[in-house]
């Protein structure tokens, strides 16, 4: 028998703990996923720097606390917190405090085929498609998920039908409306039918003076010969912690592009796992962050190729201005079914601060014999050739450097698909730039 | 008074040891010249264009620099190009992803708020651009790809004098612009440079050769070598120094 090593709980995980007491109950699979993750959690704990994945981002250290599980919120608060993404046509959802609020969500007037009902409503009413939750198991213990497989209390679930192409963006904005720090749990899932096309949005935000935990889980089952495109735009208070985990499971001849963009929290962390179980299909995992003062922003991303012909694509693009701090780790795992397979994925950052910090972390693992992969990280300041050269020409120094991270960030936002949410980025990223000029 | 007047300008390469490169120069330009600068490799004419232009890798040690009677070395980079200075580059460098359009609106507006004055219009600016870029060759295609990105040399050069046409400034330094042109290229070029002579403005044109200056034909022509201006003449000095060579000037100079 082992020595007994674990560490002294801190007061944030035996706050945990103690809410782990309550794990709500649901229909009997839910119920053990939710009693198996709660398990793993009393455990492990929460990660520390030597546990590899999240040697970057010790969220031992980081947590300090744990904050009670938050309230209602009012609706007219919500409504008005509600801002990111509103000038994009799209069918939106409104999550408030961790749980939808049906007065601000359009779940009425369905396109064919497009099926959205609250996470609650179908743990409630036992939905058939609740069997797919669960379905991608990370490798490794992920706390952040197992957290939130435990303690989830609304979010969405969304079925389109196999052949449904829905033209119209589903939105779902998730809001921290509470007058006090609090915690919310969200868990969503996605599925996607043979055939069938979505682009769905994600959106987080909140005040920046309240420490507030954001939990959010969204997974993806994409079928066969299916579309879908996710934009993620994270613009947490400056205070909150964000904690994100997005899990895909890819069917044959499929195209899935995700942008994930992180600008807000205090501490973030996007973890995105990808398993590509049919063969054929070409997916791209794109992303930016822009962070300053102190910020920490890190992104995990694990691409699973288990079968023959994928084609992967990842570019991230991090601006670091300040004393803040970016992380990007990725991993392109290839086995040995999985010949001709072409994998090339990109980090690339650009350092504005005298006292900022990028840790770059990209891994190949490859066993099978055919194939053809890549990766590149990049670090560095702004190119004082490229300075001189708009400066010259009568551009100060402030709009010179504007100019310039808005083209390295628009590299990688310039694969959004959908015209509304890559403007909306963009605006993103000029309202960031005009605020540090 | 001179457009621009150089003193006595001496500069090395910014830190410790840098080495001296411009070694007590002194050139007067009143509005309306042409000046042709010529000279071997390492005279210091390219530090010269830099020096003029604000670049920071140059530490001034003596002399001065005036343009309209203010004091050109005080100024910051971008302040220069709006007073009117503009060096149009030897190897202009690729900016992915800001396209040439942005580009030069946006350092248009710049030094035109600078300057007090108000935005140009979105139809004007068009329509100012579309002019210009027409005389030289340049299509919308090119003026909607980030600037210079994928640019041949010649078109590169033709972006450069495009902006210099847009900008409108008071002094042009051409640092080495036919370098890399082919006898096409250079006529476009040439042209562009000529349309651009006015009796307000005044053009350094730096060159290793008389073949430029056959299209662009200068008012004066000076001789550069060890960092100072060593002759001065008229344009028929470009001819001489074709049939000659630099030799008798750096052998004055050892």
């Amino acid at each position: 028998m082992n020595a007994d090593i674990r560490p002294i709980r801190t007061p944030a995980e035996q706050a945990i703990l103690a809410s782990l007491g309550t794990v709500p109950e649901g229909g009997d699979r839910l119920a053990d996923l939710r009693r198996a993750a709660a398990r793993s959690f009393e455990e492990n704990g929460l990660p520390h720097r030597r546990v590899e994945e999240w040697k970057y981002t010790d969220l031992r250290a980081l947590m300090r606390e744990a904050v009670p599980v938050a309230g209602t919120a009012a609706v007219a608060e919500a409504e008005a917190r509600a801002r990111l993404l509103r000038g994009v046509e799209a069918r939106r959802i409104v999550i408030a405090n961790g749980a939808v609020v049906p007065e601000l969500s359009d779940l009425a007037d369905l396109e064919q085929g497009l099926v959205v009902t609250t996470f609650s409503a179908a743990v409630a009413a036992g939905d058939e498609a609740l069997s797919r939750l669960g379905g991608i198991v990370p490798s490794r213990y992920d706390a952040s998920l197992a957290l939130n497989t435990a303690l989830a209390k609304d979010g969405v679930v969304i079925t389109v039908a196999p052949g449904a192409r829905i033209e119209r963006p589903v939105h779902v904005a998730h809001v921290f409306a509470g007058a006090s720090a609090a915690a919310m749990y969200t868990r969503s899932l996605v599925v996607v039918g043979a055939g069938a096309a979505l682009t769905y949005a994600e959106s987080f935000e909140g005040p920046d003076g309240l420490a507030y935990q954001a939990n959010a889980a969204t997974e993806f089952v994409v079928g066969d010969e299916a579309h879908l495109d996710v934009v993620r735009l994270q613009e947490d208070g400056a205070s909150a912690f964000h904690l994100a985990t997005l899990l895909f499971d890819v069917g044959r001849d499929s195209q899935v592009h995700t942008f994930t963009f992180s600008l807000g929290a205090s501490v973030a962390r996007t973890s995105l796992y990808a398993t590509l179980s049919g063969a054929d299909s070409h997916v791209g995992f794109n992303g930016a962050s822009l962070l300053k003062g102190r910020q920490h922003a890190d992104t995990t991303l694990y691409v699973d190729h288990q079968v023959p012909g994928c084609e992967s694509r990842e570019l991230f693009k991090h601006v670091l201005d300040d004393a803040s701090r970016g992380v990007f780790q990725g991993k392109i795992v290839v086995r040995q079914a999985a010949q001709k397979t072409d994998g090339r994925m990109m980090s690339r950052a650009l350092v504005l601060g005298d006292e900022a910090e990028m840790d770059n972390k990209p891994e190949l693992e490859i066993f099978a014999d055919d194939v053809q992969c890549g990766h590149g990280a990049t670090c560095g300041a702004i190119d004082d050739e490229l300075l001189f050269y708009l400066r010259a020409r009568g551009i100060p120094m402030k709009e010179a450097q504007s100019l310039l991270v808005q083209a390295f960030v628009g590299e990688a936002i310039e694969t959004v698909e959908h015209e509304g949410l890559r403007e909306a980025l963009i605006e993103r990223a000029e309202s960031w730039l005009a605020a540090r000029a | 008074m001179a457009l621009l007047d150089i003193e006595n300008l001496h500069a090395k390469i910014d830190g410790e040891h840098g080495k001296e490169i411009l070694k007590g120069l002194s050139l007067k330009v009143n509005p309306g010249e042409v000046h042709a600068i010529m000279g071997p490799n390492g005279s210091g004419k390219s530090t010269l264009s830099y020096i003029l232009a604000g670049k920071e890798d140059y530490e001034v040690t003596d002399g001065t620099v005036t343009l309209e009677g203010e004091d050109l070395l005080e100024m910051e980079i971008d302040e220069r190009a709006a007073k009117g200075v503009f060096l149009a580059f030897q190897y202009p460098v690729e900016v992915p992803g800001v396209a040439t359009m942005t580009f030069l609106r946006a350092a248009l507006n710049a030094q035109r708020k600078k300057r007090g004055e108000a935005e140009i219009s979105t139809p004007d600016f068009l329509r100012l651009v579309r002019e210009k870029a027409g005389h030289l060759g340049i299509n919308q295609d090119m003026l909607k790809r980030g600037v210079n990105v994928g640019f041949s040399g010649g078109e590169k050069k033709r972006a450069e004098i495009l902006q210099m046409a847009v900008l409108e400034p008071k002094l042009c330094v051409l640092d080495e612009t036919d370098s890399g042109l082919d006898i096409d290229a250079l006529k476009v070029v040439s042209e562009g440079v000529n349309a651009l002579r006015s009796p307000d403005r005044a053009m350094i044109v730096i060159t290793h050769y008389q073949r430029l200056l056959n299209h662009i034909v200068p008012d004066f022509v000076h001789v550069m070598n060890q960092g100072r201006i060593v002759r001065s003449g008229g344009k028929e000095l470009a001819l001489e120094l074709e049939a000659n060579g630099y030799a008798e000037y750096q052998q004055d100079a050892a």
